[in-house]
Parts: structure tokens; C-alpha cells; sequence
């Protein structure tokens, strides 16, 4: 039982989309305006990473409720050159292109679970999942 | 909604006797609910009888027990007769609302069920005990479809017990939190009890909503009440005093002894953006010097001049 | 949607209607230092109540224009942010540090008056 979106990030606006989409499905799914808030930001820098880092790539957003468990998974996927060192790059204030930094790592205290997987010169996979608090 | 949705699905699946020689399922289950209906007042009124003997249902009066009793009677025999248990799930929930706050526990709800199951079982075993084929039948039929019944009550009650209780918990919270306005711009928050990430999550959440509302300008929080405060509570407050700065409010921390904020400051956690006070007293006046209060004679003045 | 700015006596008001992509921000960020420069304006409101997320692009522009303005002789206060993007940002790790805030529109008329003021009085 769910419902999925997938948002191609290619221009500026298309973060915009990405972010209004998961704030939407994080309401409907009955999570606070707060929770909606901290997706909308999570979704918006992983977005913009893509557009500055790999140029272009898919946004996937999913929710989902099963036995009163309701969470959405984001999915963020490009093409682009990969992230070297991600321990790195998941460091508070470590940016490769003169950016605060600040990026990775915030996101991953927004969410409650927060993956990367990325191959050097492949491609990124940033997969990080909110549920619904009681 | 999908909570809603997702709900009827699984009530959906049909209670379906297992296939009768001879006489179809259907005719067999008709048979069976029409000896229930026949003989309601009987049943209805040996299962009550049964539950007082049990000892169940101790917080509720007779009267409320049968007329409980009645409508959980007729439920029963609709969702045996329509397969469905929607109705009956509805109603069990309901009930456990009423129930609920009154104490009644789930061993109880889970008794009465099945006391009901047994009762029924009998009477269908008094019933055609002469034709012991048809018999084993009919209890084929019927057995699955109670036990089912009487999981899906047990689980609504369950459910419904589990969201009061999140519920007054909740409660408990907010009301051990209090934001209270001392006077126009000004909120005080006094903070009782371990605070550790979720609660420190609320009570900002709280607060920076308290301070829309009240177009609050300082806030004095007061945390004497707080005991071992360490880098995580201290991070949490710093994290507090930062979300409120960013809505144009500012915080004066009061109850913090200098002891322990020595020692946060060695531990490495920055109280630079946190202003603090002595006690709660000293922080009051402090945030009335903030708003203007204190100096009066000079505000006015300097309109004077202008 | 460009960002309105308006001239209210020594002030500019800049009220943010609606998201902003990136390119939005950027010309906002023009837009603004050319009006303080024209202006020679002593204060900018950058009023964002309309904003329900802010992110770290934004709030690096923000914080920017701020930096910008004050370069020019005008302070700059930032309001309306909502308590929902308030913590938000804080999560994230964002809290404009430097940059003054206030609860809303006329807080913010009230501080950069108060600023204003004391500045005329120290003379
Ligand atoms: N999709 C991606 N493809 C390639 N590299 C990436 C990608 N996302 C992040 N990175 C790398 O990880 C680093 C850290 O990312 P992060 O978002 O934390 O900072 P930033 O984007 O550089 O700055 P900020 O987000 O604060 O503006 C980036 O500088 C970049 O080198
Ligand atoms: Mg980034």
C-alpha cells in the first residue's frame, strides 16, 4: 500500500518540485508539519547535489503503511563521477566545490536512516528513510 | 485515508466454513445462525450469567454488562452470517474506548470472547448432539469463524488500548512541560525530568510554537529540575537557545551552576549563544531588563528627546 | 516569481512570496544589492514567513546579502521564519549566526528603528 513518485533532476526548478512532492506525501501519510519540513530539506540538498556534482539524475520518493508502520524512502540517484571518500564527505564541513559542507551530514541528522552508496567515476546512490512518529 | 483503506482490506477476508458434505456451506451457516437468533434471549442472558461467574468485567454494573452483551451478541452472529467482521470490529473498538478509561484489562476482553464461543458451542452441541455427523459439521463451520471473531475482538481492543495509552502519555508529557507567560513578550519554561533526545525534540518544537503564538521575545528557561545534565543535555539547550534566536526570540538559561558549566565547557560543548543566569528569579529580572521593563525613566526619555 | 522590494523611508522591505529555485535566489541577491546601493537604504527586512523550508543554498544566500548590505551601511534583519524551518535548520546545522532575525515584520521595523536611533543619538 503506497505510493511513488519519481521527480528527474535536471534543472534548478525540478529541486523545487522534488522537495514540494515529499512534503506532500509526508502530509498525506500524517506526519507532522514538522517531519514534513525536515524531508522537504533533506530532499532539497540531495537534490541540489545532484545538479551541482553530477549534473543531472532521478529522485525517487516512496510511502508506504503497513500495520500502522507509515515511512517514506528517498532515493537519489545520478550517473555523475561518484563520491571518493564518503567518511569524507560525510564530515561536517568537508565540500569539494567551496560549498559550507554542511550538506551530507545535515541531512543524515534529519533522517532516520541514511545511506550512500557510490563508485568512483559510476555514479551515487543516496537512499535515506523517515517514519511516521506516534 | 490509507489507515482506513488498509483496515477494510484485511476485514475483508471472509470468515468461510470449511466445505459440509451433503448440506452446502451456505445452508449449513444459515442453519447455525438462525438456531443463534432463535434462542438470543437464552444465550445472550447464560453468557452475562457466565461472565459475572467468571469474575470478568468487574469494573462494569450487570445492566451495563448485558446491554454490552446484547450488542456484542448481535455483532457476533452478523459477522458469522455476512463473513464480514467489519461491523463487529468497529464496534469492539468503540466499546474499548468506553472500556478502557474504566480499567478493564485485556485478559478480561479476551475472556468474554471466548466464554461467548463456548457458550455458543454447547448450545449448538445440546442442539444436535442426536446427529453427531451434523454436529461435527456445524462445528466445523463454526469453530474457524469464532476463533477468528475473537482474535479480531482481542486485536481491536489491544490496538485501541495501546492508542490510549500513547495517548495519555502524551499528555503526561505536555502537562510536565508547561510554557508559561509571565507577562506580555516574556515565557518561562521550566524544564522537569531527564531530558534526553525526544523529549528535548518536543519541548523545542513546543517552545518555538509557544513563541509564535505568543509573539514572545525572551524566553527563561529554567532547568534546576533537569538532573545530570551532560554534553547530550547541553547540546540539546544549545540546540533550543539557536531555534529560538533564528525566530527572533532570546534565552536566558537559569539553574545551570557554574560547576557544571565548567565542566561542559571542558567537555567541549560551546555555551557561547547561551545566556546564563543564576536562578529563575535573577533570569526574570533579566529578561525584564532585556524587554525594557526595568528602565522605564530612560525609554522615556529618549522619546523626549526625539 | 521575482522577490517585490520595497522603499519604506530609510528601509527596504523584501517580502519572499513563494519557494525560489536557485536561479530565483541568485537574481534575488542582485536585485537586492542594487536597490541598497541605489538606495543608499540604512536597513533591509527580508521577510520569509512564506517560506516552509529553507535550505542550505538559501540560507548561504541569505546570510550573503546580509554580509553584502551591511558592506553598503545597511543592517539587515531576517523574519518570519517559521518554527517548523527553524528547527529544520538547526538540525541541519544552519543557524545564520551573525545575521540579525526578528518574529515578524514590525519586530523587525522595531529593531532596525531602535538601531537606527541609538546610531543618530551617538553622533
Ligand atoms: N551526487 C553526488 N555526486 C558526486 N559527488 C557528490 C554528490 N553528492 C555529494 N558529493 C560530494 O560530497 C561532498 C559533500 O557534499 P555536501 O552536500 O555535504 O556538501 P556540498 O554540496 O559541497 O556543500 P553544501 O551542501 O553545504 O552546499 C561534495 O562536496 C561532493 O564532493
Ligand atoms: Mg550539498
Amino acid at each position: 500500500m503506497g505510493d511513488e513518485v519519481r521527480v528527474p533532476i535536471v534543472y534548478d526548478t525540478d529541486i523545487v518540485a522534488a522537495r514540494s512532492e515529499g512534503r506532500r506525501m509526508a502530509l498525506e501519510l500524517g506526519f507532522s508539519r514538522t517531519d514534513a519540513t525536515l524531508l522537504a530539506t533533506a530532499i532539497s540538498e540531495v537534490a541540489r547535489n545532484i545538479l551541482i556534482h553530477a549534473r543531472e539524475g532521478i529522485i525517487t520518493i516512496s510511502s508506504s503503511l503497513n500495520d500502522e508502520i507509515a515511512e517514506i524512502v528517498v532515493v537519489a540517484t545520478d550517473e555523475g563521477p561518484g563520491i571518493q571518500d564518503v567518511e569524507m564527505a560525510l564530515r561536517d564541513g568537508y565540500s569539494s566545490s567551496g560549498g559550507l559542507g554542511l550538506g551530507l551530514p545535515g541531512v543524515r541528522r534529519l533522517m532516520d536512516e541514511f545511506r550512500i552508496n557510490s563508485e568512483d567515476g559510476k555514479g551515487t546512490e543516496v537512499s535515506m528513510t523517515m517514519w511516521r512518529r506516534q | 485515508m490509507m489507515g482506513e483503506a488498509m483496515a477494510r482490506d484485511t476485514s475483508k477476508e471472509a470468515v468461510t466454513p470449511p466445505p459440509a458434505a451433503g448440506m452446502g456451506d451456505a445452508a449449513l451457516l444459515k442453519e447455525l445462525v438462525a438456531h443463534l437468533r432463535d434462542n438470543r434471549t437464552e444465550l445472550r442472558e447464560e453468557w452475562a450469567r457466565r461472565i459475572s461467574d467468571a469474575d470478568l468485567l468487574t469494573a462494569m454494573t450487570p445492566d451495563e454488562i448485558f446491554s454490552e452483551a446484547t450488542a456484542v451478541y448481535d455483532n457476533y452472529v452478523d459477522a458469522l452470517e455476512t463473513g464480514s467482521v467489519e461491523a463487529l470490529q468497529a464496534y469492539a473498538r468503540d466499546l474499548s474506548e468506553r472500556i478502557i478509561p474504566r480499567g478493564v484489562e485485556t485478559h478480561e476482553v479476551l475472556g468474554i470472547v471466548l466464554l461467548l464461543r463456548d457458550v455458543l458451542a454447547r448450545s449448538l452441541f445440546e442442539k444436535y448432539r442426536a446427529d453427531p455427523d451434523l454436529l461435527n459439521r456445524i462445528l466445523d463451520a463454526y469453530e474457524p469463524a469464532a476463533n477468528r471473531i475473537a482474535v479480531t475482538v482481542g486485536v481491536s481492543f489491544v490496538q485501541e488500548r495501546e492508542r490510549v495509552i500513547r495517548q495519555q502519555q502524551e499528555a503526561i508529557r505536555e502537562l510536565s512541560t508547561p510554557v508559561l507567560q509571565v507577562r506580555e513578550r516574556l515565557l518561562i519554561l521550566p524544564i522537569i525530568g531527564v531530558l534526553d533526545a525526544q523529549r528535548a525534540r518536543q519541548l523545542t518544537e513546543q517552545l518555538l510554537q509557544a513563541i509564535r503564538a505568543n509573539r514572545a521575545k525572551v524566553v527563561v528557561i529554567d532547568i534546576t529540575g533537569v538532573p545530570d545534565i551532560d554534553s547530550a543535555v547541553a547540546n540539546h539547550m544549545v540546540q533550543l537557545v539557536k531555534a529560538s534566536r533564528l525566530m527572533g526570540a532570546s534565552v536566558i538559561i537559569t539553574g545551570l551552576s557554574s560547576d557544571i558549566a565548567r565542566t561542559l565547557v571542558t567537555l567541549g560543548v560551546d555555551l557561547t549563544s547561551m545566556r546564563t543566569v543564576g536562578d529563575l528569579q535573577g533570569g526574570i529580572e533579566e529578561a525584564e531588563r532585556q524587554l525594557g521593563y526595568a528602565l522605564p525613566a530612560l525609554e522615556d526619555l529618549d522619546d523626549e528627546l526625539d | 516569481m521575482p522577490v517585490p522590494i520595497l522603499k519604506q523611508g530609510d528601509f527596504l522591505i523584501a517580502t519572499v512570496q513563494s519557494a525560489l529555485s536557485d536561479r530565483e535566489v541568485l537574481q534575488f541577491q542582485d536585485d537586492l544589492a542594487e536597490r541598497v546601493g541605489s538606495f543608499r537604504s540604512r536597513g533591509v527586512i527580508l521577510d520569509v514567513t512564506a517560506l516552509d523550508m529553507m535550505d542550505s543554498f538559501v540560507s548561504r544566500a541569505f546570510r550573503s546579502m546580509a554580509l553584502m548590505a551591511k558592506l553598503k551601511g545597511a543592517e539587515t534583519v531576517i523574519v518570519g521564519i517559521q518554527p517548523e524551518v527553524a528547527f529544520a535548520l538547526v538540525q541541519l546545522g544552519l543557524t545564520l549566526e551573525g545575521v540579525n532575525t526578528a518574529l515578524d515584520l514590525e519586530e523587525g521595523l522595531a529593531f532596525l528603528r531602535s538601531l537606527t536611533r541609538r546610531r543618530t543619538d551617538g553622533r
